[in-house]
This record gives structure tokens, C-alpha cells and sequence, in this order.
């Protein structure tokens, strides 16, 4: 990425968003549309602008689910964390999944094609356990069926 | 604000708006546990453990962040309170590496004492919890032990609001949270001034200085070694509370013959050095003033202090274009040391090579300074450890010493010997009130006109303060100053530092002279001292610190009989080649990102 790119961006947002502490927010997640997810130096460079703490914004933008601090890989797959999927078996899918990919939850594989990530409760209580696929939706999972599916995607 | 009366567990009490439940439960004396909660920090609400009973509201309300309202009617005894307290301390025992006996905090921990309170016998989720999280030894003065931290945010807090660094906070969510810095890196990676706040306001054993306790007792029981130790001002009006006495008790004496009780061979005081600082600090002011004044070279003014060592690194971090307003002197601790393995090794004929400076000191930052490079000669460090008035408190119930039962002896000369001046460099304000009385009369001849020599509006717990003094009557030599206001500023806590340098930065700073501490109310409430530290702990000290100036037969730097030998029989004079060469210093641009 370079920088000055990075910094010309900035300056857009920060005159659209106004330099108030509160603003580091809503600037992230439009970085965050831009580049997939936010790393050390974007990070840095919204210290830099906002006169904060890089301890901060890092603060922040591992806060949210939405906002990646690490660069993800081509399909994320997200699998729901709440409870009624944890009552249908969730972990397994995720032990499935897991030694399929041969990364663990959070983490995203060497040749940056797969992420694994929890996501919170996608409305499918009735059908769990259930994952996201980018934005592609699947429910009734078993492990199997979790990684045939996941492997379609290339 | 309107007065207002509520009803805790069936008595009327008096309120005022604005108060919160806590507020008036401390007040009367009625008991509410606190964790998250500080005096020193904004108040959170995020650990529970003050939950009261308020009629009328479904849940138990967080007492230090419920502000009180007419009528209200609160019960501090419920069987519902009780049980959701405890049940919050068992929650945060079951996520906590638990290992009392071996832990830094052991007896002087908020979360045991919880424990304790509740009578926990049991485990209720038996579980229990490993050191999972590997602890954060990266920083030069402490280490973060993760898998005690309570998430109370007392150190996000103290980073952020007392010293506006914001080092460290809250990473990641849900169970996964922890406190850390940017990029989840070692804090040794990142911007910390190493002040030591975050420990001082830690309720548990997750933050604590390191130990160089052990290095110590090797030295001492090395017959080769010839071991001198200096103790900061702040030290005798504060040690004597790791041993019950009431904050604010003078142990200066008994202090003196622990010491030498627990084998070191000279006891020496840093106070002597901090006499030595006012000249050079002084002088150093006044040459400046000198140039400024008769269209010399321009210097740069206003002039900092240069004696808090934590203020010395946030500077460097976060106003590295205004190094050069910093006063080129080094501080006490580490004039003490430069003078010992010169000045001193030479009289008494011993090999600096053999000497061991050891300090104690207020202070975690100072462990850092003393491992400057910029803080050595040839290799050797003008200091060589530098113990924490709680680590010191540590070495004396090692050594099976206590203090109640020592009689009070002195220090030893010459490097023991020091005024009143020195001793107020423990309080915010006091550098500046002992530099005014040496550069005023140096310059007028004349005291500074103060009853009592005390300068007043220079003292306080306001994070900054302004005073000025008008020069008449300036001696031949110092003409240039005559009708001249002299302008100072005091600020202590280095986010109230910012806003002074952000002024100075911008130009529209009047003072000549500024005098910062990275901590609150100065030394005395350094974050190396005894725990607890808070608002009444540090006034007591700070009055303790004033009486014992008071009470010197001498009270100006420029009257000690040892350090006008010093500069009669080695330095020359203030600001002279040599004293240069050992006791002034510079600084390095380090940046913010
Ligand atoms: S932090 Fe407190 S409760 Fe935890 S091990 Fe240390 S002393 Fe015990
Ligand atoms: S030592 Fe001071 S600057 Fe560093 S993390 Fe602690 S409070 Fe912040
Ligand atoms: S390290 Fe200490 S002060 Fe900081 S959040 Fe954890 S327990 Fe609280
Ligand atoms: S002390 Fe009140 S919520 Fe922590």
C-alpha cells in the first residue's frame, strides 16, 4: 500500500468525518471498506492524524467484529458463536473445519484463500449450526457437508 | 449544588447533587467494597462489586456510578447484595491465576482482600485457572502478568487521564479481552515513559516493578565491594507505611539505621545531590536568562526541569523539537552517583570499579534513567540499582528488621549532608520553591520574600500552577534582571504536562521557568511508593515533607557546607568544565509512531 495514497484517503475521510475523537470510527470502517482490513501502518496513520495513541485505535478496531487488524484471506468463513448453534454442535464444525484448513479459529491460511472467524447469531437458530461463506449463508451443517462446501470454494 | 436527603440501610443522610451512593457511604463510614473504582480516575462501573440495593429499581445499582437522588431509599446488607458480590468475586477468582504466597501483592492485593472479606473457603467453579497468557517482561521496570488482571482498567485509566500517554488498553472482546498496546506488542515496543502509574494503580499482582532486590544482597555480601546507598527525598515520608505507621509519619532516622543494619557500608542521601542540582540547575537559568536578556544567543526558554525521569522520556516521545528547553542537568540520583565514582572514589581512595551505587527511590522511571547509556562514564554506570521504596520495604523484613524497633541515626558525610531545599523536591512544586530561593538570593543578595522562606503559591495538589517573583534590587553582576517578573509554572502529571508544552509549543507561554513531575503531587506519590496511593495518602506525605524542611537548620541549597566543599575542592564552580562533563547530560528524539 503506499502511503501517500493512504494519507490523500485519509484527508478525504477526516474532511468528511471531522477530526473528533469520535470520528476514528466511522473513518475506519470506510479504510476498512478500502483495503479489506487494517493494518500497522493504516493504524499508525490514524494516529498520526487523530494526535492519539496507536494504542487506541488498535483498541478500537479490535473491538468490533466488522473490523479486521489482520489481512484476511480470500473467503472468510464465519461461523456463528451463539448459543443455540453451540447446543447443535458447533465445535465439531469448527474441529472439521479447522484441521481441514490446517489453521485455527482467527487465523487465515498461508496461500490467504481461507479465514476462519466466529460471527454472532445469523438468524437461524431453528436450522443451526450455521456458517457464512463471505455472503453466502448455509445452515444444517455436519461436519462433512461444512468442508465439502467450504472446499467449492477456489 | 441543591442538598438533599436519602435514606441508606434505614438512617436519613444528608446529600448534595451531584454526589454519587459511594460518595456518601464513604463519607458516613458505611462500608461498599470497590474494585474498578479509584479516587485518583474517572469512575467506570465495570466490575460490580459495590452493587447497593436502591427501592424502586429492578437491579442492583453500581454504587460509585449511581448519582444520588432525592428520597432515595438504599440498603447496603441485602442477602442480594451479599450474594452478588460474592458471586462476582468468585467469578474473577475463577478466571485468575491464583498463587498468593509467590505473587508481588501478596497481602497488599484488592482482589485477595475481596476474597478475605467474603469468606471464600471454596471455589464454587473448581477449575482452576493456569498461567495461559506468557507474562510481558519487555518493559525496563515492570511486568504485566496477564492471567492476574481483572480487566478494571485502573492502568488504561491512569495511562490515559494522569499521563496522557495511553500506552496500554483494552484489546479484542469477550472472552478473549485483555489489556495491552497497539498490535498487541510487548509494551517494550511501544510508547511508555516507564512512570510506573499503571503498577501503582493496579489492584492485583497483573502489574508490578522488577525486583533487582536479589543483585543487591550479592553486592552486599561481596567483601570486594564497597556498597553506598542514597535514599530520595520522598522515601522518609512514605516508607514508614509499608510498616503500619500512619501516612505521613517521618522515619528519616530509623530509616537511616536499617540500612546500615542491613549491611550497607555507607548511607548516603540523595537530598545532598539535589542541593548540588538547585546550583547547577540555578545557574544554568540564569545564564539563560543572561543571553535572552542581553541579546546574546538566543537560548531556549522557558527552561524545564530535568529531575523526573518519566517527564524526560515523555518529552523525548512527544515534544522532541523542544529537548533543548530541557535543563541540560542530570538528576539527583544520577549527580549522586557521578560525584560517588568520581569526587567521593577519589578522596577515599577507592577503585570506582569497586564502588556499588545503589538508590532508592519513589520511582520505576528511575530504574530506566539509571540504565541510560547517556547515565554512565567509561562503561560504568553512575548508578548501579535502583530499588522502589516498596522493594526496599521488601529487603528490611528480609533482612528480619523492624523499623518500629530502630533508633534514629543520620546519614553519613559528606554525601549525607543536605538542607530543607532538597527535602521538598519530593513535593511538586518543591524543585521550584528550592531553585527560587538560591537564584533570588544569588541574584538580589537578599531572601526570597516569603514569610518563613516558604513560597506558597508554588505548593498544592493543583495540576498546574502559577507564580511570579519581581527582581529589584539585582546585584551589580546580575543588573540585566533588574524589574525583571520572573514567571514560573509547576505542573505535575504529565497529560497536565502536555497541555503546558502544547502552549509552549505555540508560543503563547509566559513562564521563564517551568517545573514538571511525571507524577501526582510529585514524587511523594511516585509509582514505586507504598500502596495505597490516593488523594489523603499523598497530602499527608506532602505535609510531612514540608515539616521537615521546616524543621532544617538549613533550608537553601546554596548554604550546605558539603557541597560549597564540593565546588571549593573538585567541581570549581556551577556550570564549570567539570561539572559538565559529570553532571549535566543530553537527550534523545525518540517520536511518537
Ligand atoms: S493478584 Fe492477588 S489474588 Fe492474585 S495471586 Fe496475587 S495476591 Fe493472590
Ligand atoms: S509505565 Fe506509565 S506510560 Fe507506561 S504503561 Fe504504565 S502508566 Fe503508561
Ligand atoms: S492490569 Fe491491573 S489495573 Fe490493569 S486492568 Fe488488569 S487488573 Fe486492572
Ligand atoms: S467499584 Fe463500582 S463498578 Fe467497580
Amino acid at each position: 500500500m503506499l502511503r501517500e495514497t493512504l494519507l490523500r484517503k485519509l484527508d478525504h475521510l477526516i474532511e468528511f468525518h471531522g477530526k473528533a475523537r469520535e470520528s476514528v470510527l466511522p473513518v475506519l470502517q470506510d479504510l476498512q471498506a478500502t483495503y479489506g482490513y487494517l493494518g500497522e501502518e493504516t493504524i499508525n496513520e490514524v494516529a498520526r492524524t487523530f494526535g492519539i495513541s496507536q494504542t487506541e485505535v488498535f483498541s478500537v478496531a479490535s473491538f468490533y467484529h466488522f473490523l479486521n487488524t489482520k489481512e484476511k484471506g480470500k473467503y472468510v468463513i464465519r461461523i456463528c458463536r451463539t448459543i443455540s448453534c453451540e447446543l447443535r454442535d458447533k465445535a465439531n464444525i469448527l474441529r472439521a473445519l479447522e484441521s481441514e484448513l490446517g489453521i485455527r479459529m482467527g487465523e487465515t491460511t498461508h496461500d490467504k484463500k481461507y479465514s476462519l472467524d466466529y460471527a454472532n447469531c445469523m438468524g437461524m437458530c431453528d436450522r443451526g449450526p450455521s456458517m457464512m461463506v463471505n455472503d453466502d449463508l448455509y445452515a444444517d451443517l455436519t461436519p462433512s457437508k461444512a468442508v465439502d462446501i467450504v472446499l467449492s470454494y477456489r | 449544588m441543591a442538598e438533599l436527603r436519602i435514606t441508606i440501610n434505614g438512617a436519613s443522610y444528608k446529600a448534595l447533587d451531584g454526589m454519587t451512593i459511594l460518595d456518601v457511604c464513604r463519607r458516613e463510614g458505611i462500608h461498599i467494597p470497590t474494585l474498578c473504582n479509584h479516587p485518583d480516575l474517572q469512575t467506570r462501573g465495570i466490575c460490580r462489586i459495590c452493587v447497593v440495593d436502591v427501592k424502586g429499581s429492578k437491579t442492583l445499582q453500581a454504587a460509585c456510578s449511581t448519582p444520588v437522588e432525592a428520597g432515595m431509599v438504599i440498603s447496603t446488607t441485602t442477602d442480594r447484595v451479599r450474594k452478588s458480590r460474592k458471586t462476582i468475586v468468585e467469578l474473577l477468582l475463577a478466571n485468575h491465576y491464583t498463587d498468593c504466597t509467590v505473587c508481588p501483592k501478596n497481602l497488599n492485593c484488592e482482589l485477595q482482600s475481596l476474597a478475605n472479606e467474603f469468606g471464600l473457603t471454596d471455589l464454587r467453579w473448581k477449575e482452576r485457572r493456569e498461567r495461559t497468557i506468557p507474562q510481558d517482561d519487555s518493559s525496563p521496570v515492570f511486568i504485566r502478568d496477564n492471567n492476574k488482571c481483572v480487566l478494571c482498567q485502573r492502568c488504561v485509566r491512569a495511562c490515559d487521564e494522569m499521563q496522557g500517554v495511553y500506552a496500554v488498553a483494552n484489546l479484542f472482546k469477550g472472552d478473549s479481552m485483555i489489556v495491552g498496546s497497539a498490535f498487541n506488542k510487548p509494551i517494550g515496543e511501544v510508547v511508555c515513559i516507564n512512570c510506573g502509574q499503571c503498577v501503582a494503580h493496579c489492584p492485583t499482582g497483573a502489574l508490578s516493578e522488577k525486583y533487582c532486590i536479589e543483585d543487591i544482597w550479592k553486592a552486599i555480601d561481596d567483601p570486594k565491594k564497597v556498597v553506598v546507598v542514597q535514599t530520595a527525598p520522598a522515601i522518609r515520608a512514605a516508607l514508614g507505611e509499608e510498616f503500619g505507621y500512619p501516612a505521613g509519619t517521618r522515619v528519616t532516622g530509623k530509616m537511616a539505621s536499617a540500612l546500615r543494619t542491613m549491611g550497607f557500608d555507607y548511607v548516603f542521601d540523595t537530598q545532598f545531590a539535589a542541593d548540588l542540582t538547585i546550583m547547577e540547575e540555578g545557574y544554568e537559568l540564569l545564564g539563560r536568562l543572561r543571553s535572552a536578556l542581553t541579546g546574546g544567543e538566543a537560548p531556549a526558554l522557558p527552561m524545564t526541569t530535568s529531575c523526573s525521569p518519566g517527564w524526560i522520556k515523555f518529552q523525548e516521545h512527544f515534544f522532541p523539537e523542544l529537548l533543548p528547553n530541557v535543563s541540560t542537568c542530570k538528576s539527583p540520583q544520577q549527580m549522586f552517583g557521578a560525584v560517588v565514582k568520581s569526587f567521593w572514589a577519589g578522596k577515599m581512595g577507592i577503585d570506582p570499579e569497586n564502588i556499588v551505587c545503589v538508590s532508592v527511590m519513589p520511582c520505576t522511571a528511575k530504574k530506566f534513567e539509571s540504565i541510560r547509556p547517556e547515565m554512565a562514564r567509561n562503561g560504568r554506570p553512575d548508578v548501579d540499582y535502583v530499588l522502589t521504596t516498596r522493594e526496599l520495604a521488601v529487603m528490611i523484613k528480609q533482612a528480619g528488621i523492624d523499623l518500629h524497633d530502630m533508633k534514629n541515626s543520620t546519614f553519613d558525610n559528606p554525601l549525607g549532608e543536605s538542607t530543607g531545599a532538597a527535602t521538598i523536591f519530593a513535593a511538586s512544586g518543591g524543585v521550584m520553591e528550592a531553585a527560587l530561593r538560591t537564584a533570588y538570593e544569588v541574584v538580589t543578595g537578599r531572601e526570597v520574600p516569603f514569610k518563613n522562606l516558604d513560597i506558597s503559591p508554588v505548593r498544592g495538589m493543583d495540576g498546574v500552577r502559577e507564580a511570579s517573583i519581581k527582581i529589584n534590587g539585582a546585584q551589580k553582576d546580575w543588573s540585566f534582571l533588574e524589574g525583571v517578573e520572573l514567571k514560573v509554572l509547576v505542573a505535575h502529571g504529565t497529560a497536565n504536562a502536555k497541555k503546558v508544552m502544547n502552549a509552549v509549543r505555540e508560543g503563547t507561554m509566559a513562564a521563564h521557568f517551568i517545573e514538571i513531575m511525571t507524577c501526582p503531587g510529585g514524587c511523594l506519590g511516585g509509582g514505586g511508593q507504598p500502596l495505597p496511593g490516593t488523594p489523603e495518602i499523598r497530602l499527608a506525605r506532602a505535609k510531612a515533607i514540608y515539616e521537615e524542611d521546616a524543621d532544617s537548620p538549613l533550608r537553601k541549597s546554596h548554604e550546605n557546607p558539603s557541597v560549597k566543599k564540593l565546588y571549593e575542592d573538585f567541581l570549581g564552580a556551577p556550570n564549570s568544565h567539570l561539572a559538565h562533563e559529570l553532571l549535566h547530560t543530553h537527550y534523545t528524539a525518540r517520536g511518537q509512531y
